[in-house]
């Protein structure tokens, strides 16, 4: 059994619940940082813990705290991102379903150590329901005198509310979420300034992930340097991992960073192995944005070290042999599986909540669907192939917000190492099955 | 215009909402007022309905309409009683979205997007919700509906048919499963 540090109470009942919670040590985290330690401190412990932002940039948590400006004068805002919308991605609604309590006692151990008087919880409006489980625990920290005016006698005053969306992907960047919280539609700003320098309403605002906020509270409560012996090498801690796809046991599983891929996918303690005995194809390994490996290459390292379950080791050999941890959305593929098919699922999403502001992106994923819808109905040609690479090309790199990005680097990663299949659609269209239906989802004349 | 008016409920609902954010920065309230008025104007937002918004935040009309075309939770135009949203990205895809999107659109007698003659049912898809471990799914109102089948698919249409369940923001979700 690995380290569990954000899920360890996941079955006991009623840990959603104010009394539970803090009967299993909840809110020891607000206690140590407001009585034993300093703002200044929490942020210290922050940084030696080398926890990595796991929305799916991976970015030191530490060290974005510590870029907030801090002008006399002017409020600063903690904001969550509560938006995760990456398909593959289910842990944060888990987390908040499951352990509401949790992310509330780290938004006020956040809130505390970045002098923020008022902070909002962003979530998706699809989460409705679970906003509603956040209001209420937020209700229940308001009774218990954990929020409001003077917390703990400290003078130390926060509100926190819960903001819900309306359906955008875009919202989880966080520029595109700032927007979004004002009001706005989610256009991603240009940056600089950055959040920490201009973010909601034009002040220095944090922008984090629910998992990230989650893992304030036990390392403020164990110590930074406690937490950084967990996990391997600049991988610290734990992370949870959403499995789906063809698997025999989806699910969120809270791993300890650094066990072996083949581990997590085949073991009973994690997915249980490919469903239906079947063999495993590829996987997508951080949420549909982050490159397609097949199975040898998720395995195991291109110099045939096995592959782990760590920042480092999943993007070891680069996007020509690896891929990224992203947000953890672990997908995974039988060997039924078209490849064709998948990539083609993902750009029609890509395309779908591209929000239009710049061209390369606003086009492109518009192109790179009908081309993969083409070439999956059999009209395509092989040069095809080479306009779908060239097109992700002239994507990646150009666009202000990464969904630029994360568009372009699915179809590069698909055509790199699986080329032969697209290939295949194009000579011998007849393989293809169950055409009609596509056309007809989308309102579109067959070709 | 003159006609549209929240509910007493309601409006104290987003009386609320607007106190969250510091002074002069009302506008954030927008998305979550639009939910509040497309559950309670029959889960579309006419341009009435926004022009209502506007002028309750004091802010221009086209603020508000440039906001509901760009989310895809809002309707533009008139929904059946009972929105039915089917996941269709990644894992749901794999797991047979396609297979209960089909199997809706025969059943209903509707293609995705549409809406069925009794004005009962819209059926959609949607983007990934966040339930890929349990895929297939599908959204109604606020609820979740996970781990399809196909015969499981057949008893909910009947329960909604039953129910006259309809998109609602401001009712409690019945299957809050903590």
């Amino acid at each position: 059994m690995g380290k569990k540090l954000l899920l360890q109470h996941d079955h006991v009942p009623g840990i959603h619940s104010y009394e539970v919670y803090r009967k299993h040590g909840g809110y020891a985290s607000v206690e140590k940082a407001m009585k034993q330690l300093s703002a200044e401190a929490v942020v210290e412990e922050i940084k030696k813990s080398g926890l990595r932002g796991r929305g799916g940039a991976g970015f030191p948590t530490g060290m974005k705290w510590s870029f907030l400006a801090k002008p006399p004068g002017v409020p600063r805002y903690l904001v969550c991102n509560a938006d995760e919308s990456e398909p593959g991605t289910f842990k944060d609604r888990y987390l908040m379903e499951r352990h509401p309590h949790l992310l509330i006692e780290g938004m006020i151990t956040s809130s505390f150590a970045l002098g923020a008087n008022t902070s909002y919880i962003y979530i998706r409006g699809e989460y409705f329901y679970v906003s509603r489980i956040l209001e209420k625990a937020i209700e229940e920290a308001y009774a218990n005198g954990w929020l409001g005016k003077n917390i703990l006698g400290t003078g130390y005053d926060l509100d926190l509310y819960v903001q819900v969306g309306a359906g955008a992907y875009i919202c989880g960047e966080e520029t595109a979420l700032l927007e979004s919280l004002e009001g706005k539609r989610g256009n991603p700003r240009i940056k600089p300034p950055f959040p920490a320098i201009a973010g909601l309403y034009g002040c220095p605002t944090v922008v984090n992930n629910v998992e990230t906020i989650a893992a304030v509270v036990p390392i403020v409560t164990m110590g930074g340097d406690e937490y950084a012996k967990i996990g391997i090498g600049k991988s610290t801690g734990t992370k949870l991992i959403s499995a789906s796809g063809h698997i025999n046991k989806p699910g969120v599983y809270e791993i300890e960073l650094g066990v072996p891929v083949e581990e997590f996918i085949y073991s009973e303690e994690y997915c249980g192995g490919i469903k239906n005995g079947k063999q495993l194809k590829a996987v997508v390994a951080g949420g549909s944005s982050v490159p397609i490996l097949p199975a040898h290459l998720i395995l195991k390292t291109v110099n045939g070290e096995p592959r782990l379950m760590s920042y480092e080791s999943l993007s070891d050999g680069g996007f020509a042999t690896g891929t990224m941890l992203g947000s953890g959305g672990f997908i995974v593929m039988d060997e039924d599986t078209s490849i064709v098919k998948n990539l083609w699922n993902f750009t029609r999403f890509y395309h779908h909540e591209s929000c239009g502001q710049c061209s390369p992106c606003r086009e492109g994923t518009g192109w790179m669907e009908k081309i993969l819808h083409r070439i999956l109905h059999g009209h395509g040609k092989i040069s095809d192939i080479d306009l779908l690479w060239d097109i992700q090309g002239k994507i990646e790199g150009k666009t202000i917000c990464p969904l630029g990005d994360a568009a372009a680097w699915p179809v590069a990663a698909a055509i790199r190492h699986f080329r032969s299949e697209f290939e295949e659609y194009v000579k011998n269209p007849g393989s293809i099955q169950d055409v009609k239906h596509y056309y007809r989802l989308n309102n579109l004349t067959e070709a | 215009m003159n006609n549209i008016r929240f509910s007493d409920e309601s409006l104290a609902l987003v009386q609320k909402m607007i106190q969250r954010y510091p002074e002069g920065r009302q506008k954030s309230a927008l998305i979550p007022m639009l939910h509040v008025a497309q559950a309670e104007f029959d889960g579309w937002l006419a341009p009435e309905v926004m022009d209502y918004i506007a002028s309750l935040l004091n802010i221009q009309p086209v603020e508000v309409y440039e906001v509901a075309s760009f989310y895809s939770m809002f309707n533009l135009k008139p929904v059946g009683k009972c929105v039915i949203e089917v996941c269709r990205t990644s894992s749901c895809w794999l797991l047979g979205a396609e297979d209960v999107i089909r199997h809706l659109e025969n059943k209903l007698s509707v293609k995705v997007g549409g809406t069925t003659t009794d004005g009962m049912f819209t059926l959609k898809s949607v983007e990934c919700l966040g339930s890929c471990g349990t895929a297939p799914m599908m959204q109604v109102g606020a609820d979740y509906y996970e781990n399809l089948t196909l015969p499981k698919v057949d008893q909910l249409v009947e329960k909604f048919r039953h129910d006259g369940k309809r998109k609602c923001y401001t009712d409690q979700p019945e299957n809050v499963t903590i």
